[in-house]
Order: C-alpha cells, then sequence, then structure tokens
C-alpha cells in the first residue's frame, strides 16, 4: 500500500508540474463549454432579409410588418426588381427573400388566393430551413388572425417542447460535452501517461521493481479519475449557473454515472496504451479513434436515426452514445435508475471488456 | 555468497529476423566487476534486458543468483538493480524526490540504505531540491546509481552507465563501481569504451550477438598474437593506405593520429619500414613499439570471428 500510494504520489507530482496537462485539464472544460454554449447555436437572430414587394398594398404591408416585428429577421434592403434577388444572394447581404406578387391584396380579395415567395439561400441548408419555417409561420399566424371570423372551424395545432421548452443548444450541448471532455481527459490523459513512461525508458525501471503490473496501471490512472471527476462537476457547475441547464434528476445518480463513464474511458486508455509505444502515436489515436466518433457517432450534434444504416452500426458500439443517452435523461427528464439501467449495463459491459484486454495485454516485459 | 551470481548457457534471442544474440554462454562469479564491451548493436543492452527479466530469451537457460529470469522473474526483480542505458528518471521530479520513490517501491527508504550509498549521493545532494532534468550528465548519472543501488541490490546491472559522460566523471564513476564491489555486490556492466575495460576483474568481448572472448583484461592482452608498432606521420589516411600494402602487414588500424600495425614477429623492422616510408614521401615519420590494449585485441578477434 505505501508503494501504492508513492506511485500515486508521484502521479500527481507529474500532473501538477506540467502546465499543459492542467491547462488540458481544467482550462478545456471551461473554454469549450463556454464556446459550444454561446458560439455555436442553432437559434436564429437578427436574419437579414431583402423584399420585393410590387403591390405595395395594405396585405403586403402587414405581412412585412409581422416578420420584420417578429425579432427573428430584419429588413436588409427593398429590391425594386425582380433581378436584385441574386445579386442580394450572391453578395451575402441577405440570407432570405421575400417575394409578393403584383396586386397582392386584390387578387387575394377576388380569388381568396395570392401567391407569395420565399426564397432562401441553401448553401447554408440548415439555417435556410430554419429561416423558411420561421416565416412561413408568421405568416401562416398571420391568414389565421384576419381570418378567424370568417373560417366555420379551423385546427390550431398548439406544439409545445418538452424538457427544453426553449429549444436552447446548450441543453443538448451539456451532456455532448461531458462525454466528450470525460472521454478526452480520461482516455487521452492515461494513454500518454502510460506511453509517456515508455518512451522515456522508466516503464524499464518500474517492470523491473517489485511493482505488480496492476499496481503500475491502477496508479497511473488513479489521479485521473479523480481529475476527470472533478472536471464533470466543473461542467456541471457551470451548465448550471451560466446556461441554467437544470439537473432535474438525482445529482447523486449523475456523478455515479459520470464516475462508471469515467471507469470506461480510462479502461480504454490503458487499453490503448498497452497497445502503442509511442506518445505521439497514443495522442492519434486516441484523438481519431476516440474524439471524433465522439462528436460525430454519439448522437450529440447529429441525431443517430438519419445517419446510413453501416454508420448506425457504428453509432451503437460508442459508449458515449449511452451515456449521452444517460444523463440527457437524468438531467433533462428527471429519470431514475429505472430508466437508464439497460445504458448503464451496457457502459458497465464495456469497461470490463476493456479492462480485461488490457489486463491480458499488458506486458510484464519489454516488447 | 552464491559462488556463481549469473549464469548463462547457450543464450539466443531473436528478433523477428534479426538475431540479436547467437548462443553465448558464460557464468559470472558473485563480487565480480564483469564488464561486457562491444560497439553498439553488438547485443549488450539485449543481454542485460534478458538478465534483469525484462525480455524473455529464445532458446537458452538464464540463471540469477540461481533463479530463472523467465519463471522466477519475481523474486530476480526484487533483489537486481538496474541502471538503463538511455537516463530513465522522471525529470520532472527532483533528484530527492526520484531517489525517495524508488526507495518506497522497493519497500525501502532512503535512511535505511544511505550507507550505500553515501560516497555517490554526497556529491548529488546539495542539489536535492533541483529536477533532474536540469543536472548535468555526470550528476543523472550518479543520480541513476543511486536509485539503483538504494534497494541495497545483490547485483546490479548498469547499461553503458558511462556513455555520454565526461572523462573526469567516469573516472570518478569507475572508482565507485569499484568501491561497491569491494563492498561485496556483484556488478555487470556493459560499455562500448574499450579503455574501460581494463577497469574490469573480467570482461567478455563482444560482436554481432557474440561472445568472441571472456577473460581477465591482463590476459587478454597477454593472449594477443601480434607484435605492434605505432606509426605516426603527417596525415594518417595516406599513411594507412601505404601501410595496407606493406609485405607482411597483418591490420592497420588508425587511433587518433596514429596507426596501429600488427604483424607476425620478426616480419617487419621497425627501421626499414622507416625508410620504406619516407622514401614514399611521409614526412616527420615516427615508429614505436607498443604492447597491445583491449582495442587492439578486439580488432584482431574480429578479423578471426
Amino acid at each position: 500500500m505505501k508503494r501504492f500510494r508513492a506511485f500515486v504520489v508521484k502521479e500527481f507530482y507529474h500532473i501538477f508540474r506540467d502546465y499543459r496537462t492542467l491547462l488540458i485539464l481544467f482550462g478545456m472544460p471551461a473554454v469549450q463549454l463556454m464556446l459550444f454554449g454561446y458560439v455555436i447555436t442553432n437559434e436564429i437572430k437578427d436574419a437579414r432579409i431583402a423584399i420585393y414587394d410590387p403591390s405595395k398594398d395594405i396585405v403586403t404591408r402587414m405581412i412585412s410588418d409581422k416578420i420584420l416585428s417578429s425579432g427573428y429577421f430584419i429588413l436588409e434592403r427593398n429590391l425594386n426588381n425582380i433581378a436584385e434577388i441574386e445579386s442580394a444572394f450572391r453578395y451575402g447581404e441577405v440570407s432570405l427573400a421575400i417575394v409578393f406578387e403584383p396586386e397582392f391584396a386584390k387578387k387575394m380579395e377576388k380569388n381568396g388566393t395570392a401567391h407569395l415567395q420565399i426564397i432562401g439561400d441553401a448553401s447554408d441548408p440548415n439555417t435556410a430551413n430554419i429561416l423558411v419555417n420561421y416565416a412561413s409561420g408568421i405568416i401562416s399566424n398571420y391568414l389565421i388572425s384576419i381570418n378567424s371570423e370568417k373560417v366555420p372551424y379551423q385546427i390550431i395545432p398548439q406544439a409545445r417542447m418538452m424538457y427544453n421548452g426553449e429549444l436552447k443548444g446548450v441543453y443538448m450541448f451539456v451532456p455532448g460535452l461531458m462525454a466528450m471532455l470525460l472521454m478526452l481527459i480520461s482516455a487521452l490523459m492515461t494513454s500518454l501517461a502510460i506511453t509517456r513512461e515508455k518512451e522515456l525508458g522508466t516503464m524499464e525501471l518500474l517492470l523491473v521493481s517489485p511493482l505488480r503490473p496492476v499496481q503500475i496501471i491502477i496508479g497511473k490512472v488513479f489521479p485521473y479519475v479523480f481529475l476527470a471527476f472533478i472536471d464533470a462537476i466543473i461542467i456541471l457547475v457551470l451548465g448550471n449557473t451560466v446556461f441554467h441547464v437544470p439537473v432535474l434528476g438525482s445529482i447523486t445518480l449523475l456523478l455515479a454515472e459520470s464516475f462508471l463513464y469515467i471507469c470506461m474511458a480510462l479502461s480504454l486508455g490503458i487499453l490503448i496504451s498497452t497497445l502503442t509505444s509511442s506518445q505521439q502515436i497514443a495522442m492519434m489515436v486516441s484523438l481519431v479513434a476516440l474524439m471524433l466518433p465522439t462528436i460525430l457517432l454519439s448522437g450529440f450534434i447529429f441525431p443517430v436515426e438519419n445517419m446510413p444504416w453501416i454508420l448506425q452500426v457504428f453509432c451503437y458500439v460508442m459508449p458515449p452514445k449511452y451515456f449521452i443517452t444517460i444523463i440527457k435523461s437524468i438531467m433533462l427528464q428527471g429519470n431514475g435508475l429505472a430508466c437508464v439501467w439497460q445504458e448503464t449495463l451496457i457502459l458497465l459491459g464495456f469497461t470490463l471488456f476493456f479492462l480485461m484486454l488490457s489486463v491480458k495485454k499488458f506486458n510484464i516485459r519489454l516488447a | 555468497m552464491d559462488p556463481v551470481a549469473v549464469s548463462v548457457k547457450n543464450l539466443t534471442l531473436r528478433y523477428k529476423t534479426t538475431l540479436a544474440i547467437d548462443d553465448i554462454s558464460f557464468e559470472v562469479a558473485g563480487g565480480e566487476l564483469f564488464g561486457f564491451i562491444g560497439p553498439d548493436g553488438a547485443g549488450k543492452t539485449s543481454l542485460f534486458r534478458i538478465l534483469t527479466t525484462l525480455l524473455v530469451p529464445t532458446q537458452g537457460a538464464c540463471q540469477v543468483e540461481g533463479l530463472d529470469v523467465v519463471k522466477d522473474y519475481r523474486q530476480i526483480r526484487n533483489i537486481c538493480g538496474y541502471m538503463p542505458g538511455k537516463f530513465s528518471l522522471y525529470q520532472d521530479l527532483t533528484v530527492e524526490e526520484n531517489l525517495s520513490f524508488f526507495a518506497t517501491i522497493f519497500g525501502t527508504t532512503i535512511a535505511e540504505n544511505y550507507d550505500l550509498i553515501k560516497d555517490i549521493y554526497a556529491q548529488i545532494e546539495p542539489f536535492k531540491k533541483r529536477k533532474a532534468g536540469k543536472l548535468s550528465g555526470g550528476m543523472k548519472q550518479k543520480l541513476a546509481l543511486s536509485c539503483a543501488l538504494i534497494h541495497k541490490p545483490q547485483i546490479l546491472f548498469l547499461d553503458e552507465p558511462t556513455t555520454g559522460v565526461d572523462a573526469v566523471s567516469r573516472r570518478e564513476f569507475w572508482e565507485m563501481l569499484k568501491r561497491l564491489r569491494d563492498g561485496g555486490i556483484t556488478i555487470l556492466v556493459s560499455t562500448p569504451y574499450m579503455d574501460e575495460a581494463e577497469k574490469c576483474d573480467r570482461v567478455a568481448l563482444m560482436q554481432a550477438g557474440k561472445i568472441m572472448k571472456i577473460n581477465t583484461p591482463a590476459e587478454i592482452i597477454k593472449d594477443y598474437p601480434h607484435a605492434l608498432l605505432s606509426v605516426r606521420a603527417g596525415d594518417v589516411y595516406p599513411l594507412m593506405k601505404e601501410l595496407m600494402k606493406y609485405p607482411g602487414t597483418h591490420r592497420a588500424d588508425t587511433f587518433g593520429q596514429s596507426v596501429h600495425l600488427s604483424f607476425k614477429k620478426g616480419e617487419i623492422q621497425p627501421a626499414e619500414l622507416q625508410k620504406h616510408l619516407s622514401t614514399k614521401g611521409h614526412t616527420n615519420v615516427e615508429i614505436e613499439e607498443i604492447t597491445a590494449s583491449i582495442e587492439d585485441c578486439f580488432m584482431d578477434l574480429m578479423t578471426i570471428n
């Protein structure tokens, strides 16, 4: 035990004397959370639009006013002819154009229909989609409001977004970020820490000592369990205080699940380090094999359901996917273990699998 | 003490396609300072790694203090001290932290075995708060030796401990090794420097995975079969070419500014050679009869093998 303690103390010295490690450990969670929370957002405000209105009657004015007063759009320019639409898009001045047909009010009065075109800039498909939907929504609302007396019956859908009423992107990103950062810190840092010993040649000395391989591995990993756990707490606290992401479920359960996930990532890190011999390779493997899938294939940013089946298969072997499901369920829906036991078991299975594989692969000797 | 500290029989180590160690056998007696001399790639490091249980031999049997390196690796790890060729301590830990870390993982303390390392450690103790990475080459080597010694090993494996260390530190280092040996520790040391062979009780000359000769340095020199001249004259390279052509020459090797010329006794007369070289246009020719060094013996053995 004394030996083990000395080993862990040494490991903490390594971490606290390397400012880069410290920066990654404690700077990154905060910076990433701020970046994801503030910069990457699906909500759109103040999109610039152009309006071509050859009618200039009461109805088109009303519609334009509704659109511009919604808070989503600001008028960049009024167009004088159809040809200007293209140039307005081309120079990137606007991301949406509204085109009324001539004699709009008159046609509506006489025929009951009038045409209006919404043109989006689909070089950014997601934004274009959202903007077009916003604009259509505003127009339908207007239509309902002027027709409410005339039409005998109508259906008014009332949409309510459960668990994230304001559709805040942060609610998505906090769980995703936790999955990503804990994976990064745990897997990358431990795989680096172990391969560093190999690279420096100190692993030779450790192997020639009476320390058992298990003691070496656990001694190396122990500090990171602790530090990753602190990171998990930092993310939760920041998410809660700065972005008001709620934790509806049990905090104890949430922390316990985080702990399990950390152990899973650490055992993966150990596995990587037993298979690689240099820090550079370990880093490449960790980044390419862990980070990218965690971001892309875990349902963090892109929904799994929309992927081609072959990628979906990959998604199901990505541990972060399950962790994200678990914490979303606990944080946003307030669920208990009864709802996430399957995912928990899967994570546990991953952990045991990686641990067994790495113990099997760990060399009591060189090469 | 066991009279035989290390026994190696028909040891072979193969890495995929290359033969690192090719069927070697030797014994080291308890309390001996035993040197492995040979150039890079001779198989010294591989041999040390097998003896310290870090590598498993492809063939052959190795015992350290009567323990098998494969079967009893655990016990061997308790009784041997190892100093790898590359400086392998924690650069970001201080001198004292490194030493106390290694003491602790071997289940001892600095205080307990301070006597053993006092001589060596006393020299770096003034810098004990300094990070190991910031030490000079000689100090690093002293720290590494202290760390290898701190658990009072019965047997010490030092892989090229003097590589990259200045001449003064090297001499001091060998003095320390002699004192440790006198204290009863068996020491196996490898070095690429031929001149260090003479500091060992016995040496094994290694080349391409084989041991060419094992004996005391004095006996190895005594066994040198040729007569030897040291020849100096201006440029070494043309002189060398000339000597290679000279009838009776066995070998000609450059040693710094001079050429060592070996030949069968009586076949070359220094005076005649001097005259010959002068007629060939070599100036300032100095010829001196010398006794062989270990390096001469090594070169000669290389031709035979």
